[in-house]
């Protein structure tokens, strides 16, 4: 609903330019301005260091230069406007322009559930996978420490003592490091048992060389993958089985069989995602029906809502009428009541077997308001009209009150009838007035994702549909299940759906500026 | 109609119901569409019985239980969400009119290259609503959080920050409006009388344009506390959460049976946005139609 405020402003008397105030400074000021600055260069420094030591230098690059680029900003004379959009600009460039091209990056890869990191990750993470105890290997006696994040291995090897986490290969320490370390008991270990089982102590860097575990924590035995590694042929082979897995770029090793290891990585996989969405038959139709149902909600949204308003500005706009105000702030509630809890609200006043609506109303019928395909589309109309139309409301009570008395009153003179003053002069002036907050409010309700999610869920369940979306879902709650919900979260999928959303909303735009010509106000 | 028996004041009561009564008719109907279910969750939360069946029979039981019980939950911690949503709303919506009135004045007061560019670019980003975004969001902040945990998953900085990112989109072009309705002479005058360009923005000018500050913070908040989709994607912990994030689970979880104590939950969620709304009524009405209705 919050979405639902004007997003223009028009301005009749542009303001004149001003002669820019000089840059006299008082001293306290350019203090305090240097000290604000010796803070941000110490954070910033800080968070360099941290991530060049993380290994990230793009993070540490993109950082360098802006903290350079707000220095120079703020110490150099001038740049007056500079210094006033600076701070905006840089979280609206990283959370709003970056992330959107971000997601048209994301729409070309497979990234998702089992696709989730690089190459080198994957095949560490698989080395570290399928452990089985090298055979006929003896054991080496060790203790079970308490370290920093967990439990850790002390092991003697040849007499040097050495000491890791699942995390951190062993490295040999110091006989009297090593006896320093808090060893625990026979009796901690048992509570930790689950714990200890998880303990996998890789030997070296190179994950190859394989693991330690121990099960009573007193001996561990060497454990290594029955997969293996090689690097020059970029293959994975399984040991046991002796099926070789190749990297054919699609994110994962596959077997000649088709059978992939998992974890995998993501790759550009080009328009794989939006061809899926747009051939692959089940999809296909899910798509289409989603998409069908979003513009028909957007607009009996937008329609509904405005009608009622425009109807009750209409009755409430008799200066004659007492109590207007009373009617005028209760009815406006819905708008205040935050849009999220109107939506759980209702939905239980809609529950089929307990509900309001049903127990007390209809008298214990079991009338399927959120299961039924076509009645959950009316309840979510139903409920969105609920807290829409105060909005609409005030906003047409505020065009009307600005239509001029004079003209109604000439129109009287003229002979015209009430409705034909309203049908004629009133309507097209407030429609003039008012479409641009029309195109706003069906740009909002396209993506209005709570009114749906909190009522329905999306649902009821279309049960041929491959994507888990239901009768209600509009697009914008489709692209947050294929992404957020479910075992198989597919980012790239739900990437490209959130591209075609950005194409839809972008032709509204250019329709909703064409029909404003907002950008010729600008001045 | 009784009031056929009534002839000495039949027909006043005609005349009266043919100009204005049948608007109280109406008005009527509309306060109980509008109102009712507000008044129906205030009773379902005070009857402790407590399942979505017996709610139906409005203030029958009256009692706190459901209240007490609600605080009393740790899986659940409503008063940890409430204080993060508070915390979240408020540092968004102070952040995020102090960045957007800088925005503003700078595009209402100076006049510099690249201004129209400007403008026009924060005209067509905000079309493109964050949420559209998640996916790329929520993989910018894992990937951020293994270098600085302070802006990863399941950090309440990390949202706000991400919620800025929307700031300057929203709030620029209302307040680029307003700030173009404060006379210039008064910069002047005070340029003249030795201020310099922070103290006439700071002491002057955001004094001059309070009521928009109020619409524009107003609105923001409501749009924070209110926002599910990147609030459940970035916050993963109950202790976390936010009270949208946190409710949705109570309802989606245990429906029926624990339906007062999720009532109460949503009064008490609902009563300080309410408040704050009822409160600077005037001025909302009065920000959404100069802005918008001309």
């Amino acid at each position: 609903m919050t979405s639902q405020r004007p997003q223009r402003v028009k301005t009749r008397r542009a303001a004149q330019p001003v002669a820019v105030p000089a840059d006299r400074v008082g001293i306290k000021t350019l203090l305090f301005k240097i000290v604000l600055l010796a803070i941000l260069d110490a954070f910033a420094v800080i968070a360099i260091f941290m991530a060049v030591a993380k290994d990230s230098p793009l993070i540490a690059g993109a950082l360098a230069l802006v903290t350079l680029l707000v220095n120079v900003v703020y110490l150099k004379r001038g740049w007056l406007p500079a210094k006033y959009l600076v701070p905006g600009t840089i979280f609206l460039l990283l959370f709003q322009v970056f992330v959107i091209i971000y997601t048209g990056y994301i729409a070309f890869t497979n990234y998702g559930s089992g696709h989730n990191s690089d190459k080198d990750d994957a095949i560490m993470s698989l080395q570290q996978t399928n452990l089985n105890r090298v055979p006929d290997s003896s054991g080496y006696p060790v203790r079970v420490v308490e370290g920093a994040d967990g439990l850790q291995l002390l092991v003697e090897i040849d007499g040097q003592p050495a000491l890791g986490d699942s995390d951190d290969p062993l490295t040999p320490i110091t006989a009297d490091e090593a006896a320093s370390l808090s060893i625990l008991q026979f009796g901690q270990l048992l509570e930790r048992q689950q714990e200890l089982a998880e303990l996998a102590v890789p030997v070296s860097d190179d994950p190859a060389e394989g693991m330690l575990r121990t099960q009573d924590g007193a001996t561990a035995y060497p454990y290594t993958s029955s997969l293996k590694y090689d690097k020059a042929q970029d293959t994975m082979t399984d040991t046991t089985t002796g099926v070789v897995y190749r990297d054919i770029g699609t994110g994962a090793y596959t077997a000649e069989d088709g059978s992939e290891l998992m974890p995998g990585w993501a790759v550009n996989v080009g328009m794989d995602n939006f061809t899926k969405a747009l051939t692959d038959s089940s999809m296909r139709g899910s798509l289409i029906q989603v998409t069908t149902w979003t513009f028909a909600f957007a607009f009996i949204s937008v329609a509904s809502t405005f009608f009622l308003g425009l109807f009750l500005a209409i009755v409430f706009n008799d200066m004659r009428m007492k109590g207007r105000k009373i009617y005028r702030v209760l009815s406006i509630l819905p708008y205040a009541f935050p849009a999220f809890l109107g939506g759980l609200v209702w939905a239980g006043m809609l529950n089929q077997d307990f509900g309001f609506i049903n127990q007390t109303l209809f008298g214990g019928a079991a009338i399927p308001w959120l299961t039924d395909p076509w009645l959950a589309k009316l309840s979510v109309l139903w409920v969105n009209l609920w807290l829409g139309f105060p909005y609409m409301f005030l906003v047409c009570t505020g065009a009307l009150q600005s239509i001029p008395n004079e003209l109604s009153e000439a129109a009287t003179i003229d002979g015209a009838r009430p409705f034909q003053i309203f049908r004629l002069i009133k309507l097209p002036l407030l429609l003039v007035s008012v479409a641009p907050l029309l195109i706003s409010s069906f740009a909002f309700n396209f993506n209005n994702f709570n009114i749906i999610y909190m009522l329905t869920n999306g649902g009821p369940r279309i049960q041929d549909s491959d994507l888990g979306v239901g009768s209600t879902d509009i697009l914008i709650s489709m692209v947050y299940k294929v992404a957020f919900e479910g075992a198989n979260r597919d980012y790239g999928l739900a990437s490209a759906f959130s591209i075609i959303i950005f194409v839809i909303v972008a032709i509204i735009a250019v329709i909703s500026f064409k029909q404003t010509k907002a950008l010729e106000d600008l001045n | 109609m009784t009031t056929l028996k009534l002839t000495p004041t039949r027909r006043t009561f005609g005349q009266w119901f043919a100009a204005t009564g049948w608007r109280h008719l109406i008005g009527v109907a509309l306060v109980i569409y509008s109102a009712f279910p507000l008044l129906y969750v205030l009773s379902a939360s005070l009857n402790s019985e407590g399942t979505l069946l017996s709610s139906n029979g409005l203030f029958q039981a009256v009692s706190l239980d459901s209240y007490v019980e609600l605080f009393q939950n740790p899986q659940r911690p409503f008063a940890a969400w409430f204080v993060n949503t508070l915390f979240i709303g408020l540092t968004t919506s102070v952040a995020s009119v102090l960045l957007g009135a800088m925005a503003a004045y700078s595009f209402s007061r100076m006049r510099f290259r690249g201004r129209r560019f400007g403008l026009v670019s924060l005209l067509v980003v905000q079309i493109f609503p964050q949420l559209l975004a998640v996916v790329a969001i929520f993989i910018l902040l894992t990937t951020l959080g293994d270098v600085f945990p302070i802006l990863g998953i399941d950090n309440q900085i990390a949202l706000i920050m991400v919620y800025l990112g929307g700031a300057l989109g929203m709030n620029t072009y209302l307040m680029y409006g307003f700030f173009n309705t404060v006379p210039v002479e008064i910069d002047e005058a005070a340029k003249i009388d030795g201020a310099g360009h922070a103290r006439i923005f700071f002491t002057i000018i955001l004094r001059l344009v309070a009521p928009i500050l109020a619409v524009v913070s107003l609105l923001s908040f409501i749009g924070t506390t209110s926002d599910f989709v990147i609030a459940s994607v970035v916050l993963v912990s109950p202790e976390n959460q936010t009270l949208a994030v946190g409710l949705f689970q109570y309802v989606s979880e245990e429906f029926t049976s624990n339906w007062s104590v999720f009532a109460a939950g949503a009064v008490l969620a609902a009563i300080p946005v309410m408040a704050l709304f009822l409160f600077l009524q005037k001025y909302i009405v009065g920000g959404l139609t100069a802005g918008s209705v001309k």
